[in-house]
């Protein structure tokens, strides 16, 4: 499989993925919005970043980015309760919700060849910093637009050429500014 | 007779969504007691004797695969009904589950209705 069919399917399971949480556990819609590819997902980030290492025939991460006030929305849509700030029950919802999402895609990717493992979720929360993942290689960026803000997912999938049959996480540096 | 149930997960946000399911159903539920993996649930094993059981497959420590043969292998507790509820959507895992004797399987995300209509297959 070429890194452009992998990029595809990631894409088609991910959107699967978050249709099937947003309907069922969150009670709205997932709108997909335009998928980018870039070497390094260097944007700032302010809020919560959940990320779940991923090893099979190709290896690597994914992680699901969101903003504080959306950190809080996803998690009183999912616990039915009210959150006007980050606490620590915001953060096991937006590692729930990373785990749902990456581990669905696991399923799907698994249709086509299996077996593949993933880490439990790390979650960062912070202001103003920086994931720097090592290595620059092909991160594909999905943007949805869900409760009137925006949830990143990041994937980056590379063949796993060593054979490795855990996960690790590629994080060299969460860099506060 | 009220009903004691474990649920086994590492996430807090999951134990926290069964238990309002739970509510919302007629069982006659009893007291719900969380574990965040498969070794504190054996440890509540020990302690209380439960009617069902919610389990996570993928948890650190002891996972639920493990668990589950350590309950189907202990006599005093291989009665008790075992539902897995996890993301980890592999055949394999799924068969390795129902061979140890899990009654049922939900896959997350879920909603409210599959968890009853699990239940009410099973009581």
């Amino acid at each position: 499989m070429t890194t452009q069919e992998m990029q595809a399917h990631i894409v088609d399971g991910v959107r699967r993925a978050m249709s099937d949480l947003c309907s069922t556990m969150l009670g709205c819609e997932a709108e997909p919005g335009e998928v980018r590819v870039v070497a390094q997902p260097l944007e700032e980030s302010e809020g919560v970043v959940a990320l779940i290492g991923m090893a099979g025939p190709w290896i690597g991460t994914g992680a699901i980015l969101c903003k504080p006030d959306m950190a809080c929305k996803l998690a009183g849509a999912m616990l039915m309760s009210e959150y006007a700030e980050v606490d620590d029950e915001v953060l096991d919802a937006v590692a729930e919700v990373a785990n749902m999402v990456i581990g669905n895609l696991k399923t799907s990717l698994e249709e086509m060849v299996a077996p593949w493992v993933l880490s439990t979720p790390t979650v960062i929360h912070g202001a103003s910093f920086t994931t720097k993942l090592g290595g620059n290689h092909g991160w594909t960026l999905m943007p949805f637009a869900i409760m009137g803000g925006t949830v990143l997912v990041q994937v980056c999938l590379l063949p796993n050429v060593d054979g490795r049959t855990t996960p690790r996480l590629d994080i060299v540096g969460a860099l506060a500014r | 007779m009220s009903m004691d149930v474990l649920i086994v997960d590492d996430s807090a946000a999951i134990r926290k969504i069964l238990i309002r399911v739970l509510q919302q159903t007629e069982l006659p539920l009893g007291e719900v007691v969380e574990a965040a993996d498969g070794i504190e649930a054996l440890d509540r094993l020990k302690q209380k004797r439960f009617s069902l059981i919610f389990s996570d497959i993928n948890m650190p420590n002891m996972d639920g695969i493990q668990m589950l043969s350590q309950i189907r292998d202990n006599a005093e507790w291989s009665g008790i009904p075992v539902v897995m509820i996890t993301t980890e959507g592999s055949q394999a895992k799924v068969l390795e589950a129902v061979d140890l004797g899990a009654r049922g399987y939900v896959r997350k995300p879920f909603t409210a209705d599959q968890i009853k209509e699990k239940l009410a297959g099973i009581f």
